[in-house]
């Protein structure tokens, strides 16, 4: 018997450190960033791609009021409602104080400055995927953006989901870097494939989520329920969606479908950003899209 | 004099009942046809131009400008009849028009005018390819602006 609990304390003791190790947050040192210059040029382009913008300014913001990024958009969840906060150039509300490396580790280990994980709400579980160069570009355009002195709204997640360290589980299950899509791919399917799923992180929304909120990758792309309730997002691979290359550069152009409906909801603010890209990088996407694994629609219900 | 009042308050009273009537008899399954056959006009015409921009169609200026006309005058025209309340997608099936619509009639109107200034530009520069393409991002714009706030996703 005193066996027995002596391993029982044992294997807790061992249960916690396993624990302990795999939900600490783990940032990146300095080296990681050595030597790279910031491209405002790029770091515009960074910008718009990876449509910071869509999520952190404010509710209903239009116009140039887009580049406020002051935060306070709600995102609605089974785990509770995320609440954007304010990523403008304010040193004490926004990020203005932040270094290029703070960026990083914001968006690729998904951990603040103070050493906190975020919530997969920010969807670092993509931009882990995001070049060093595209981040320190990214870190110098933001900082030429306006200040806001908005503050931020706590986020209303309920037990056991508000304890941020299990997060760390959360990661060591379903962050990794690796490309989804591998395959031989030609440079402008690459680039397609690096604005995808690194910037554009366009399987947030359109890959369904498990139990625990990881991406299903095996169904990459193949269309997921809106997790705030009403209406779903469709399926993009050549499963479902027959468009023509053409018709998607169209697409995120001007917004327009081959019938000339027009994108609407979440999707009319990332059309916003894609119009501000070069010509040749919404055409990669569209390769991209174009090769992508074939997920037959699941037949409808009833 | 009595005379005179008497028939302006029957008058009146017609005019207020009529008002009345035309209320309670608000045919909201026709205004939301009339909406969606609305909708069904402005995406054919802009397919005509949309087609050429694509380099689908060959690009012909007189096509062009007769479709970017009638977008200009389907923007034009005064539509407040097809949105009557009680047809949002909260009251009826059938429609993926938002109640907050008609909760934010200004910023509703202000959009109105946005596409018409874009079907406007359109107008003015579809006689050539490039003014098309040029163009039908504006468009697009200003419909997705309205479709993002106030369009029920699929």
């Amino acid at each position: 018997m005193r066996r027995f609990l002596l391993f029982l304390v044992v294997l807790i003791v061992i249960g916690a450190a396993v624990f302990w190790w795999i939900t600490k947050p783990v940032t990146a040192s300095a080296e990681v960033l050595e030597g790279i210059e910031p491209d405002l040029a790029q770091g515009e382009l960074v910008f718009y791609a990876g449509g910071c913008a869509s999520c952190h300014a404010a509710v209903d913001a239009s116009g140039e009021d887009k580049l406020v990024l002051s935060g306070g958009q709600g995102f609605a969840s089974p785990f509770g409602t995320f609440y954007a906060p304010n990523i403008s150039s304010d040193p004490d509300a926004g990020i203005g104080d932040w270094s290029a490396l703070d960026l990083y580790n914001a968006m690729h280990n998904g951990v603040s400055p103070e050493g906190s994980h975020y919530y997969p709400a920010f969807p670092y579980a993509s931009y882990i995927r995001a070049t060093p160069e595209d981040i320190v570009s990214l870190h110098a355009f933001l900082q030429t953006l306006p200040a806001s002195d908005a503050a931020n709204t706590p986020h209303d997640v309920g037990f056991p989901f508000n304890i941020r360290r299990s997060l760390g589980g959360w990661k060591w299950l379903f962050l990794n870097d690796d490309w989804v899509v591998n395959a031989d791919l030609d440079p402008v399917q690459t680039r397609g494939r690096y604005l995808a799923e690194a910037l554009g992180h366009c399987g947030e929304c359109h890959t369904p989520r498990n139990a625990l909120g990881g991406l299903e990758t095996t169904k990459w792309l193949s269309g997921a329920p809106n997790p705030a309730g009403r209406g779903s997002f469709p399926n993009i691979t050549p499963g479902a969606l027959d468009w023509s290359e053409a018709d998607l550069i169209e697409y995120f152009t001007s917004g327009f479908t081959p019938d000339f409906d027009s994108a609407g909801g979440h999707m009319a603010l990332v059309v916003q950003n894609l119009a501000e890209l070069p010509e040749e990088d919404r055409a990669a996407i569209a390769a991209y899209l174009k090769m992508v694994p074939v997920v037959e629609p699941e037949p409808a219900d009833g | 004099m009595r005379i005179a009042s008497i028939t302006l308050l029957g008058a009146a009273i017609a005019v207020a009942g009529s008002v009345v009537l035309a209320a309670s008899h608000v045919n909201v399954e026709g205004a939301i046809k009339a909406r969606k056959a609305h909708m069904q006009l402005n995406a054919y015409n802009l397919g005509i131009l949309g087609n050429m921009a694509k380099g689908d169609v060959d690009f012909d200026a007189d096509a062009a400008q007769r479709a970017a006309d009638n977008l200009a005058a389907l923007a034009a025209m005064d539509t407040t009849a097809y949105w009557p309340p009680g047809s949002s997608n909260a009251d009826v099936e059938d429609t993926r028009a938002l109640p907050a619509m008609w909760d934010n009639i200004p910023d509703v109107l202000e959009k109105v005018a946005a596409l018409q200034a874009a079907t406007e530009a359109m107008a003015g520069a579809a006689g050539t390819l490039e003014g098309v393409q040029a163009n039908m991002g504006g468009i697009g714009g200003a419909c997705g602006a309205c479709h993002q706030s106030y369009r029920q996703t699929d």
